[in-house]
């Protein structure tokens, strides 16, 4: 038994960054939106105020915040052929569920892409000719300047805090001098730096390099955004990625958008509501509704004029297979958009170990730190190196937990007296520099779903094929080259080399930036949607998120993912809602 | 594709039934009623919203110090309601708290403050409830211990403490000083809750200038909340208020001390944020012109007491209301120069601690910023101490908390909730 529920102009499925984005976007151009999150109500004074917001137990080791895995995780192998096992416990990455998502845990970490990352393929063939065949990189269907206005926006309903390095075209000192130009200053100043990011910036000088800080959506000081929305000075307590803030110190659907929202007469959220698949017309060319399931197992259709897929990417790659929607990728024949060009990211880095001075690295935040981005993108010449791309490195001081954390030099035994004493005598003198690299896509990693394993509804779990490539790990190698010998330059006694190394392994974590699978492109044979991130099959169907990316860059992605959907919006506002239908012919 | 402006929909019924049931020629005196029913916040009072309760239809439950009084239905309601009131029986219940049955009216309702108010302003909030939608709820049952389920002590009460009519003239003020009087001692009744009572529950507001002098407008407390001394002038709490913060505060809910938390946030919601800005500078006028009342003299606390509640602060508040007390402007209160953490009475700090709090949001600030509840982590004494050090750091003076009254407050916190 299925009930019928009174139709709306638009759903959300899914209510973290994008959802929010979206829903304040159509609200305001006077549509009923509802949204609707499978997981429940999170508000800050409820769910993380700062009397137990930095629970390590609770966040870090029982994953409050993350997605359930006994309800739905992801099947993963390396190649084809091998058999996917499920992640029973999540380790390499951190889906979110429940109000605000992954937004909720983030870390803050706010740049923009750089304008040679929009024409990835055309940009490296024309400098360096042929990419290596199995490399399926494809530029993207919008550039940096389309997209620039929609970054500003982001950055100032987020109120990031850094240096401009390139304002119209005029390049500033202490900013990066390789971004593309901005339209404006960042709304804040940068964050105060701790010990760890002036030992980097000196080392970083010192080999001609051009630290800056990170761009930072945790405050540099009281914040007023343009919704009218509040922010507070970060406390630098350290508490960012994997949990919320229970400060008001970093921008969230919660912090920036919802008190605004929620207010809204034509607005309305559903929590505990996990869609089931988007419901199409007979002829299958129009999405009428999302059928869901609420906590108590009741089934609704949802009518809807316009759906909006703003789960997480993986959970936007498995609702487009469940529905039917598209045709699953072949990695064999090269046919099929769904699932294809999934991304990741490969981190690595360096660990410096300090004699007698003390790093303090309990006083930290997500974004707090300095950064070179002289390794990254197409910034250097790739001439002879035989890989394309690279990773920001940057020295970061956050995330120095008692559980989590217990840094010791190489060779220090894993248990015992020893390891104690060695927690006992390094927990105040490490530092890290890491490396944030590049992930060009590759024909053999993509996305499905798993023929044996379910979801707690009896739906197929989704299956990740997914290996570092020769491209990857010849990237990382370079880069984790330079950022040794920045940190070698850093005054620490010990230095230890943290490489990447293929098989990709799903237990120890590197970074929530899985892109992929639903790409955007120039037409349907490259891509999932348009320019505008609408389905090419059904164009009353929206695609949000970072599944739109063809292939990821080395930057953090929310900032990204935060400009397209504004970009999507101001033209599904100024032209769909016009003229509904597809806005770029096929 | 369907598209309207459901704004602009909502907003043309909010207003349709007042135009459509008023008589053209009433509609100057309905809007006026209409506003004066704002400055009075009829709503809040006579609204169970707490139970979905229909707009005015009452049932909301009102703790006294001796009992609870649920407020009556004040939609023009025939059985339930006041439909069959003329305009001098509304009067007479507004002038001197009488039903027309002649029986007399808990000065729960606070009718010694509408006693102020003209016929034509009474007459006016009258043919504005006159247009409003009617609701059937009866009242539910008083829980008055004896004597004061029979009323006729009331009228003993009034002989004692009640002094009928309006305002006396003062010449010499200027007309936003007078308007300003009339708006917070009349229909706004800010002493109801802004002043002390007596031990009879009578607010010193109606003996001005006889019995409890100092207490007018000094703070009272309520339902286990202390409303705060609200004299803006020389000594008074809210001397380094301006004006403007006052209006600020009024009209938005925050100023750069602090924020419109739970009952007051309902005040400013309901009614002074719908308040004129001319109206809001006129009580911020009248409140700047009282100066503060003698204080006792306040005794430094045990040095063991500021020591530790120093600490407790460091850890659990200085991160919001900074090391020095000074909050941050619009969102975390200013704990320095505060009226709540300077007031003799620290009912609502104790409580803010306990329960935490909520910034009512409006549309100039819509961030509803909250501080968590501490109950279950700090002990009786560590928010006595906690209080104590903030009660006598950065300026601030007023006497010591003591464990016993934090615990006071959590049992009776506990028995109401």
């Amino acid at each position: 038994m299925v009930t019928r529920l009174p139709p709306v102009d638009a759903v959300m499925v899914g209510f973290g960054w994008t959802g929010a984005i979206m829903a304040q976007e159509l609200t305001d151009a006077g549509l009923d939106v509802l949204a609707l999150e499978r997981g429940g109500w999170r508000d800050t004074p409820t769910d993380f105020p700062t009397t137990h917001a930095q629970d390590e137990l609770r966040y870090y080791w029982r994953h409050e915040g993350f997605q359930a895995e006994n309800r739905a995780t992801v099947t993963l192998r390396n190649k084809e052929g091998q058999t996917a096992r499920p992640m029973r416990r999540w380790g390499s990455f951190l889906p979110g569920t429940g109000v605000g998502g992954s937004g909720v845990h983030w870390n803050g970490i706010t740049y923009r892409f750089l304008p040679s990352d929009f024409r990835t393929r055309s940009h490296n063939e024309e400098r360096y000719g042929p990419l290596p065949e199995d490399m399926t990189v494809q530029d993207w269907p919008v550039s940096y300047d389309e997209l620039e206005p929609h970054y500003d926006r982001f950055e100032k309903l987020c109120g990031v805090g850094g240096v401009a390095g390139n304002v119209n075209g005029e390049i500033r000192p202490g900013g990066n001098p390789f971004e593309g130009p901005r339209s404006d200053d960042y709304p804040n100043p940068p964050m105060h730096m701790t010990f760890a990011q002036h030992r980097f910036r000196e080392a970083a000088e010192g080999l001609g390099l051009n630290p800056f800080p990170v761009p930072s959506a945790n405050m540099s000081r009281a914040y007023t955004n343009p919704l009218g929305c509040q922010l507070a000075p970060c406390t630098y307590c350290g508490f960012c990625e994997k949990y919320g803030c229970g400060n008001y110190s970093k921008a969230s659907a919660q912090t920036t958008i919802l008190p605004v929202l929620m207010r809204k007469p034509n607005f309305r959220l559903r929590t505990e509501a996990e869609v089931l698949r988007v419901e199409r017309s007979r002829d299958g060319g129009r999405a009428t509704g999302v059928t869901f399931i609420d906590a108590l197992g009741e089934e609704f259709f949802q009518p809807a004029e316009m759906v909006f897929l703003c789960a997480y990417p993986l959970e936007n790659v498995r609702l487009m297979l469940l529905s039917g929607i598209g045709e699953p990728y072949d990695p064999a024949t090269g046919r099929g958009q769904l699932g294809r060009n999934y991304c990741y990211q490969v981190m690595s880095g360096a660990d410096v170990f300090y004699e007698d001075e003390h790093v303090n690295g309990f006083v930290g935040a997500g974004a707090l730190g300095m950064v070179v981005d002289d390794y990254n993108g197409d910034n250097f010449d790739h001439s002879g190196l035989g890989f394309i791309h690279g990773g920001y490195i940057s020295c970061t001081t956050t995330n120095a937990r008692p559980i989590e954390s217990h840094p010791t030099p190489e060779g220090t035994p894993k248990w015992g007296a020893a390891f104690k004493a060695a927690v006992k005598e390094n927990f105040l003198k490490k530092t890290s520099v890491g490396v944030h690299g590049g992930s060009m896509a590759w024909r053999s990693n993509r996305l499905d779903l798993d023929p044996t394993y379910k979801d707690h509804l009896g739906r197929p779990i989704l299956r990740m094929t997914y290996d570092f490539t020769p491209q990857d790990l010849a990237m990382s190698s370079y880069v984790t080259d330079k950022a040794m010998r920045i940190a070698e330059g850093m005054g620490g006694k010990t230095v230890n080399r943290n490489k990447r190394d293929a098989p990709y392994d799903s237990m120890p974590y590197q970074t929530t930036h899985n892109t992929g699978g639903t790409i955007m492109g120039a037409s349907p044979g490259d891509s999932v949607v348009n320019r505008y991130l609408q389905s090419w099959d059904v164009s009353n169907l929206f695609l949000m998120g970072a599944g739109a990316f063809p292939q990821n860059a080395g930057y953090n992605p929310t900032d990204t993912v935060g400009a397209l959907t504004y970009w999507s919006a101001r033209h599904i506002v100024a032209d769909y809602l016009r003229n509904p239908g597809p806005m770029v012919q096929a | 594709m369907r598209r309207r402006p459901p704004l602009l929909a909502l907003a043309a019924l909010a207003a349709a039934p007042a135009v459509a049931v008023a008589d053209q020629t009433q509609f100057g005196e309905v809007e006026r009623g209409r506003y004066l029913a704002t400055v009075g916040n009829c709503i809040s009072c006579h609204t169970d919203a707490e139970h979905g309760g229909a707009p005015l239809a009452g049932g909301r439950a009102m703790e006294t110090p001796f009992g609870t009084i649920f407020t009556p239905n004040i939609t023009f309601d025939d059985e339930t309601g006041i439909g069959r009131w003329s305009r001098d029986d509304f009067w007479r219940a507004m002038r001197r708290g009488e039903r027309p049955d002649g029986a007399q009216l808990y000065p729960a309702f606070p009718y010694p403050w509408f006693t102020r108010m003209p016929r034509e302003d009474v007459d006016a909030i009258y043919a504005y409830l006159s247009t409003l939608p009617t609701e059937t709820r009866p009242k539910p049952e008083n829980a008055l211990p004896f004597p004061l389920t029979v009323r006729e002590t009331v009228v003993a009460w009034n002989a004692l403490y009640f002094e009928e009519g309006p305002l006396p003239p003062a010449p010499d003020r200027s007309d936003a000083w007078l308007r300003g009087r009339y708006l917070v001692e009349g229909p706004g009744h800010c002493g109801a809750c802004h002043s002390d009572k007596n031990i009879a529950g009578a607010s010193a507001e109606t003996l001005l200038g006889t019995v409890k002098p100092d207490a007018h407008l000094t703070g009272g407390v309520l339902e286990n909340w202390l409303a705060p001394e609200i004299r803006g002038g020389e000594g008074g709490l809210l001397s380094d208020w301006t004006a403007e913060d006052i209006a600020a505060f009024l009209g938005e809910g925050r100023n750069r001390h602090s924020s419109a938390l739970t009952r007051m946030g309902e005040v400013v919601t309901n009614s002074t944020s719908r308040m004129t800005r001319d109206d809001l500078l006129a009580i911020a006028t009248y409140l700047k012109s009282l100066k503060g009342p003698a204080r006792d003299t306040v005794e430094a606390a045990e040095p063991a007491a500021m020591k530790a509640g120093e600490a407790i602060y460091m850890d659990a508040c200085s991160a919001c209301h900074g090391r020095d007390g000074g909050g941050v402007e619009g969102m975390f209160g200013r704990l320095d120069g505060s009226a709540k953490a300077n007031s003799a009475d620290p009912t609502t700090l104790i409580r803010i601690v306990l329960e935490g709090a909520r910034s009512q949001p409006s549309d100039r600030y819509p961030s509803p910023i909250s501080m968590p509840a501490f109950d279950w982590k700090l002990s009786d004494q560590e928010v006595a101490d906690v209080l104590t050090y903030v009660r006598q750091s950065w300026g601030n003076s007023a006497a010591s908390v003591a464990a016993e009254e934090v615990g006071d407050l959590r049992d009776k916190l506990t028995a109401s909730h």
